[in-house]
């Protein structure tokens, strides 16, 4: 069976290095890798999504609904909507916890959850919830690198280690930005 | 290779995870195609993003960006005339654009071969409708080559690059939006050595060149034998492929092409089903005897496919022709025909014939929260546009909106340009809406790279017949929604055009122009606007505040943009910021607060103005 990684924020958080990172350390690392981003009109703070499948069996690079192993989310309603729409029963859920409000809930008509509402959807899925939030983040992109250090420490995606996601990061991230991105990579472990 | 420069620069063969979109670009390097062009549109735009990581000394290929597709395509046209090997690309409803010239192609020698690299769009990720260009082919007599991974794109592309020099022919490589931006692993080539020949060997011996009435005869019967050796070599080529399920002689069978045919294998694979499976990479022409081979040996066949009824309606022609007896399965109703193909829908289709083999796959629906739609960035000027003009316009007024970031003003909370066909269309229905309408005024927006796209026909159709609309201009220096492609004449591309003179020796008398966050003054124009008689023209500019962050981060990676706050003591909770300006920057929070999510602002201000209490204020800190 393909192991399914589900990867969501909000256009313009910079989902692309995130998703990126993980596809090419899973296939540095060997693994078969079946691998899709979002681009075009979502990216104007809309939903964004990328899709991971690692393993021989994966032929197409879409994580089937309600099949995700992993959902990987930049933000607090996303990765509620990541979970609720994508988590297989059991999977797990790595979040950054942060808000950015889309135009109904500014507008008075639809309410913002919070971090109780994933632990219920999580509870309701006998899955897993990692909430990450690092301190003194002064450039909110580099968020990923925080997302990515948690999730490298849990080890949770079967034959992709940790060192091998922070080689690639270092090739990825742009030098003038190399340095903060591995230390809040590294704290978030 | 993690850098688009080595990926595209690295002389030896190597093997990479990539995005179709980059594999594809490799490929043209290696095919040695020489000249390649194009019109940004989504999924294709990645392609250029890989060309152009080439120094430009260092490029065997001349790549450009041209005003709109057809263009695009007839300067590769042009090219392929002269020999050189060319390559066109744009999204799906590019095409429309192209189709004029693209429709006269397979009548004519082209020595240098051309591929027309088509982005369709099912499920109309990035589009305004989910075209199925598969019946273009049928109208232009050219074959159509369908890849279903980015190895595949970089296989088919080498393939139908080279057929195309041989046969002095155009193609199509028909891309979907899952195929181009989808990774996987490809085995790429080495570079060719051999320096671009860039003698011009253009010569009317190749022609005749011009179709007019009895001479289009010839030429067409050129293009259809052309089009029957193309089915003979469907017949025999690789892109064709056969996956048997074990055991052999399973007496059911399925097929299909592109990504759709990975789908069905994988749902037959997964759900262990004896279905063979027959996966056309070359489209059209159908391969007759391939496919009905296919059907002669085996009882039910089901035909999957994406979109429209395209191959399903041949492959029931050819099987009645030849009097196959095999049963024909198909999709069955409208919600068939909509949206892209995913393993679970490939699983729920078969098993609505075949449920003993693929029995139904319940996932229980959960509760979605609420919706997040996309929207214009903090600091656009859009956004302050579509306030200042919402605040003007009479009671009754028909908006007409065009492609391109504005369009999104139809969303709430601005609904702003509420008919949208295509790109440059809005100067024109306008004009539509308005003839003999004594009682609704109407105003047409469109974009700066839209209005040279195909405005500029409109525009001076509504100038010369002085139409009674008022038509808004949304310059923002770039083509930002495809990922700010420069668009001719902002100073980046070309000389910079002037455009209030262009719009005058257009004959446009009433023109009235300022800064998109200058509110008050663009409502004034846009009522005086209104009030003219006539053609009226209302530019509001601001450079696109997305770019301009990028490139200021870019060249200070540490920058802390300047902010606004709202003053708690004097918020008087109008919500006028957060749910009628409704910057993506405001927060409103379940105690009835308002306030600014410093991840988002870029303090550029355009908010401030909008604030009845004069709440907003700059902070301090930040440059």
């Amino acid at each position: 069976m393909a192991y399914n990684i589900y990867l969501c924020g909000v256009g313009g958080q910079g989902i692309g290095l995130l998703a990126t990172v993980l596809a090419q350390a899973a296939y540095r690392s060997g693994l078969d890798v079946a691998a899709c981003d979002t681009h075009g009109l979502a990216q104007r703070g809309g939903v964004v999504a990328s899709h991971i499948r690692l393993g021989a069996d994966a032929l197409t690079p879409l994580v089937p609904e309600g099949g995700a192993d992993l959902v990987l989310a930049l933000e607090r309603l996303e990765a509620l909507r990541g979970a609720a729409l994508y988590l297989k029963p059991g999977g797990r859920v790595i979040y950054y916890d942060t808000a950015y409000q889309p135009v109904s809930v500014r507008r008075g008509q639809a309410s913002y959850p919070g971090a109780d509402e994933i632990e219920k959807e999580l509870a309701y899925l006998r899955g897993i919830v990692v909430r990450v939030a690092v301190e003194g983040i002064a450039d909110p992109r580099m968020q990923n690198a925080a997302l990515l250090g948690r999730l490298a420490a849990l080890n949770v995606v079967p034959g992709l280690g940790a060192g091998m996601i922070e080689e690639v990061l270092k090739e990825m991230v742009a030098p003038v930005a190399l340095e903060e991105n591995l230390k809040i990579f590294r704290s978030a472990r | 290779m993690l850098s688009l420069t080595g990926l595209m620069t690295e002389k030896d063969g190597f093997s990479a995870l990539v995005m179709g979109n980059h594999a594809l670009a490799r490929a043209m390097a290696e095919a040695g195609t020489r000249v390649i062009t194009s019109y940004p549109g989504s999924p294709t735009p990645e392609i250029a993003e890989a060309l152009g990581a080439v120094p430009e000394k260092q490029r065997g290929y001349y790549f450009e960006f041209a005003v709109n597709e057809k263009v695009a395509l007839e300067i590769a046209a042009g090219a392929a005339l002269n020999g050189h090997p060319a390559a066109v690309f744009f999204k799906s409803v590019g095409l429309n654009v192209a189709a004029d010239s693209l429709i006269q192609l397979s009548m004519m020698e082209l020595p240098g071969g051309m591929v027309v690299i088509l982005g369709d769009d099912p499920g109309a990720n990035s589009s305004q409708n989910e075209q199925d260009n598969r019946h273009f082919a049928r109208m232009a007599y050219m074959p159509v080559f369908e890849p279903a991974t980015p190895a595949e794109i970089y296989v088919m592309y080498k393939e139908a690059a080279a057929l195309a020099l041989a046969r002095r022919a155009p193609v199509f490589l028909r891309l979907t939006t899952h195929v181009c931006h989808a990774r996987g692993a490809v085995n790429f080539g080495a570079l060719q050595a051999a320096a671009p020949d860039w003698s011009p060997r253009f010569d009317v011996k190749n022609g005749p060149y011009v179709p007019i009435t009895a001479a289009v005869f010839p030429l067409k019967q050129r293009a259809l034998e052309k089009l029957d050796a193309w089915a003979q070599y469907g017949e025999r080529s690789a892109l064709n492929s056969f996956y048997e399920a074990a055991p052999a002689g399973a007496r059911r069978g399925a097929i299909a092409s592109g990504l759709p045919a990975l789908c069905l294998l994988e749902a037959v694979r997964a759900a262990g089903a004896p279905v063979d499976v027959l996966k056309l990479g070359l489209t059209y022409p159908l391969p007759a005897k391939l496919v009905a081979d296919f059907l002669a040996s085996h009882e039910k066949v089901y035909i999957l496919e994406e979109l429209d009824r395209v191959m399903e309606t041949e492959i029931k022609a050819l099987a009645f022709d030849r009097g196959l007896g095999c049963r024909l399965h198909v999709r069955q109703g409208h919600a068939e025909l909509m949206g892209e193909m995913t393993v679970a829908r490939a699983h729920a289709a078969l098993g609505a014939v075949w449920p003993e083999l693929f029995p139904a796959q319940e996932i229980k629906a959960r509760p979605a929260p609420a919706a997040r739609l996309p929207q214009m960035c903090p600091g656009c000027g859009h956004r302050s546009a579509f306030h200042a003009i919402k605040k003007a316009l009479p009671p009754g007024a028909i908006t007409v909106g065009d492609i391109g970031c504005h369009s999104l003003g139809f969303l709430p909370p601005y609904n702003m340009g509420t008919v949208l066909f295509s790109m440059g269309h809005s100067v024109s229905t306008a004009a539509g809406l308005a003839l003999n309408n004594g009682s609704r005024k109407v105003a047409a927006f469109v974009g700066d790279s839209t209005f040279f796209h195909a405005g500029l026909p409109g525009l001076i159709n509504a100038a010369a017949r002085d139409s009674d609309i008022t038509l808004v201009l949304l310059d923002n220096g770039t083509t930002a929604m495809t990922g700010h492609q420069p668009r001719p004449g902002n100073g980046e591309l070309g000389e910079r055009i002037n455009i209030p003179e262009l719009l005058k020796n257009l004959g446009v008398k009433f023109l009235r122009e300022c800064d998109a966050y200058e509110q008050e003054k663009l409502s004034a124009h846009l009522k005086e606007a209104m009030d003219h008689k006539g053609f009226a023209v209302v530019i509001a500019r601001h450079p696109c505040m997305l770019k301009f962050m990028r490139d200021r981060r870019r060249a200070n990676p540490g920058l802390k943009p300047q902010q606004v706050a709202v003053d708690q003591a004097k918020c008087a909770r109008h919500y006028a910021c957060a749910a009628e300006f409704a910057c993506p920057s405001f927060s409103r929070h379940a105690d009835g607060s308002v306030t600014v999510n410093a991840e988002l602002c870029i303090g550029d201000g355009s908010c401030m103005q909008t604030c009845p209490a004069q709440a907003i204020e700059r902070k301090k800190d930040g440059v």
